[in-house]
């Protein structure tokens, strides 16, 4: 692996940890804000909501995982 | 110092403090056991390494367009936040082993007491105190370096930093022994839900939206993200005795 590989791993590790869905999650969610916001409805909503969905996600897979 | 400078302050101090204790853990381990000189060594090359991070990285990301800034440095400290919100949840639900500063030290102390000893300088407790001190640090860093880029005050988060470090220093100074005491579950719990909730609302802002109240709005979304935070960690709770008790008994024989 080279030196470059293992920083990128490890920067990702870092930030991400071991739920990469959550971050996806959160790129998706601004994306979606980002959009909302050139309409002309409010979209400041949209991103507290999907971080509450994606943190009831991220704990329901972990909670399922410990049960195995 | 507005709100959000005070939030800021606190997050930042709340991280230091908790990402300090368990830095201090391995450093006393470390030192007690082998050559406190090497130690020393290596605490010092970290904190420099992590200061000349702070000091190259923080101005870089201050001279960004703050649409820019608050997107892209908000949504990683959102993802971060997440990151530690959950594994924080998990721990007080019970599905996750709280942290145990003295089962870390007794751990440590078995390593560092297994490992070859030289006489002079110990390449072992420098490389585990740098190692230990960097990696906790670097969780620091990158808390100062958010938090103090999206308000322009990197000086501030240092400050918070460097108070919360020389504190718990301090502490461990005075009773050589690890700050097991320090409830750093439930400061963990706090951190995840203050870097939730800034990585939310600068994300959101980044993104176009504007908030109702502006800054205000972050009196509703703390206190909200807490609450539903810890209404998981009930249902997790809830969740767990039900799966006990529904599981079947085994009868011994005698």
């Amino acid at each position: 692996m080279s030196a470059v590989t293992a920083a990128a791993l490890g920067v990702w590790n870092f930030v991400v940890g071991d739920d990469w869905r959550a971050a996806i999650g959160v790129v998706v969610a601004i994306a979606a804000t980002a959009l909302v916001a050139t309409s002309t409805v409010a979209a400041w909503w949209v991103l507290p909501l999907a971080v509450v969905a994606l943190l009831a996600d991220s704990l329901r897979r972990a909670a399922r995982a410990g049960q195995r | 110092m507005s709100g959000a400078e005070l939030g800021l302050a606190v997050s930042v101090f709340l991280a230091c403090a908790v990402e300090a204790v368990e830095a201090l853990t391995i450093v006393l381990a470390v030192g007690t056991t082998r050559s406190w000189s090497s130690t020393l060594a290596g605490v010092g090359a970290a904190t420099a390494l992590l200061a000349v991070l702070v000091g190259a990285l923080g101005p870089a990301l201050t001279s960004l367009p703050i649409d820019v800034l608050r997107v892209g440095v908000g949504g990683l400290l959102l993802v971060f936040g997440l990151q530690w919100l959950r594994k924080a949840i998990l721990r007080a639900g019970g599905l996750k082993a709280l942290h145990d500063e003295d089962a870390a030290f007794a751990h440590e102390m078995q390593a560092a007491r297994g490992a070859g000893f030289r006489a002079g300088f110990d390449p072992y407790s420098f490389t585990v105190a740098l190692k230990g001190v960097l990696l906790e640090g670097l969780e620091v860093a990158f808390i100062v370096l958010t938090f103090g880029a999206n308000q322009h005050r990197v000086g501030l988060a240092a400050l918070a930093a460097g108070l919360a470090i020389v504190l718990v220093a301090a502490a461990g100074i005075a009773i050589r022994a690890p700050l097991a005491r320090v409830p750093e579950n439930t400061m963990k719990f706090a951190v995840g839900v203050m870097l939730s909730s800034f990585g939310t609302f600068w994300g959101a802002e980044g993104a176009g939206a504007s908030w109702p109240g502006h800054d205000a709005a972050l009196l509703v979304i703390i206190p909200a993200l807490l609450a539903i935070s810890l209404a998981f960690v009930a249902l997790i709770r809830r969740a767990s005795e039900l799966s006990a008790a529904q599981a079947p008994v085994t009868v011994s024989g005698s």
